[in-house]
């Protein structure tokens, strides 16, 4: 079950050419869903505005070369590990779900163009990765809504509870979970795959609606982010003092009068416990 | 100054929402962001600003010192035992920093550690006294200190 192409086995009913149109089609929805959701949200328009703001505000000029270590640094943080969640459990259940995603997209798009009958026989590793990604979707997925999520996890609300933002999620979900069973079930033109096709075309044909078009701009900013600290605008943040510098100490002599020339740390105070206190 | 939330910034983690001694942060229903539900309400005591993970939580500056347009960001470290601030007003000509101890003890370290105190006697329990009592409130010196025990008193009229 977990090694044969199961998009191959329905070539005998459904032609790999609607399939791959398929495949085309949702590509085509989600291009044309950032376009319009950025269109809507004015968000490219909002952020140009803001890097340009921000360039007013700077201290100093940032090189070429130092722009493209922090786009490097962005995307090995903040794209390929998600380092800007600080709730490790949040971290590692975008991990699953993120990784679990293109894990299961990028091998469904390569069975359906490269091996889209039996004829053409489909490495085990492909299917193999198939459902593992379906599982890293589900496990990441089902933890993010039942524990994770903000609604239940700090203001207490049930589960069952949703709204138009819960779109991506659920969709994502009801399309792993639909995925798993229908290969569980044995494959084939069943219900299990009408509902799979529904779920990923709402997931997909939603992008206007749902969140979907975060893994766009999310970058964006975290990039913007980190040109402020560089440039030294800081998004209008104080700077981040040395309080042993005798710069500093001669700046805010309540420095040295009240703490001494080299204040010690003085401890984690309300990081030095996590937020769970309800 | 009240607090309130720019909504580019939050992630929504809740972390305001846990941390906030007022329960006025909240999470928006729609938006799934944090936000000042009743800034009337707030305490200014800026534990959602120290809290922020993304630095997503700033403080309204009231038009006596900070006109329209301006922006008060604050960043309070703990491990620096310090509160920064940085006024800008709204043509950027005017921008000041300002830098304060909030402690000038590594925090905990000043906590009485009760654990080391002799439990008390049932006569202690009994009394209508508290913990440190009469000791803390300077009542065995001589009773309560009054005007008149320090040689004071109370001048009529509104003094400044």
């Amino acid at each position: 079950m977990f090694t044969s192409n199961l998009f191959a086995e329905l070539s005998a009913v459904i032609s790999p050419t609607i399939m791959q149109g398929y495949i085309v089609l949702m590509i085509l929805l989600v291009m044309g869903g950032t376009i319009l959701d950025m269109l809507h949200k004015k968000s490219a328009q909002y952020f140009f505005e803001n890097a340009k703001k921000a360039q007013k505000s700077a201290k100093r000029a940032v090189g070429g070369g130092e722009k493209a270590s922090i786009a490097a640094s962005v995307l090995v943080n903040e794209v390929l590990t998600s380092g800007e969640f600080s709730n490790p459990k949040r971290r590692l259940s975008h991990l699953l779900t993120m990784w679990g995603t293109i894990i299961f997209i990028v091998t469904t798009a390569v069975m359906i163009f490269c091996y889209p009958t039996l004829e053409t026989p489909t490495p085990a590793l492909l299917p193999q990765l198939w459902h593992i990604g379906a599982l890293m979707l589900a496990v990441g997925g089902y933890w993010f809504w039942f524990f994770i999520r903000v609604d239940v996890a700090a203001e207490g609300l049930t589960w069952f509870r949703f709204e138009r933002a819960d779109l991506f999620i659920l969709s994502l979900l009801a399309t792993s979970t639909f995925a798993l069973i229908w290969s569980f079930t044995g494959g084939g033109l069943t219900i299990f795959f009408a509902l799979f096709i529904l779920s990923s075309t709402i997931l997909f044909g939603g992008v206007y609606w749902s969140k979907f078009a975060h893994m766009f701009f999310k970058p964006a900013a975290a990039y913007q982010k980190k040109i402020t600290r560089a440039d030294g605008s800081r998004e209008n943040l104080p700077p981040d003092y040395d309080l042993t510098d005798p710069e500093v100490q001669r700046k805010f002599p309540d420095i040295p009068m009240y703490m001494g020339k080299n204040p010690p740390n003085m401890g984690l105070c309300i990081k030095a416990e996590r937020a769970k206190h309800y | 100054m009240p607090t309130f939330v720019y909504m580019t910034r939050c992630d929504g983690c809740g972390e305001c929402v846990d941390i906030c001694p007022s329960d006025i942060m909240h999470i928006d229903k729609k938006l799934r962001r944090a936000y000042n539900i009743e800034p009337n309400m707030c305490w200014e005591c800026y534990s959602c600003v120290k809290a922020c993970p993304h630095h997503a939580i700033d403080v309204r500056g009231y038009a006596d010192f900070a006109p329209l347009g301006h922006s008060v960001r604050v960043i309070r470290d703990e491990e620096k035992g310090t509160i920064a601030w940085r006024i800008k007003f709204r043509n950027g000509k005017k921008d000041m920093e300002l830098l304060a101890p909030i402690t000038t003890k590594p925090w905990g370290s000043a906590t009485p550690k009760l654990a080391d105190v002799p439990a008390p006697s049932k006569e202690m329990r009994d009394s209508q006294l508290l913990f440190n009592e009469p000791k803390y409130i300077r009542m065995d010196e001589g009773g309560l200190h009054t005007l008149e025990s320090n040689g004071l008193e109370i001048k009529k009229g509104v003094q400044y």
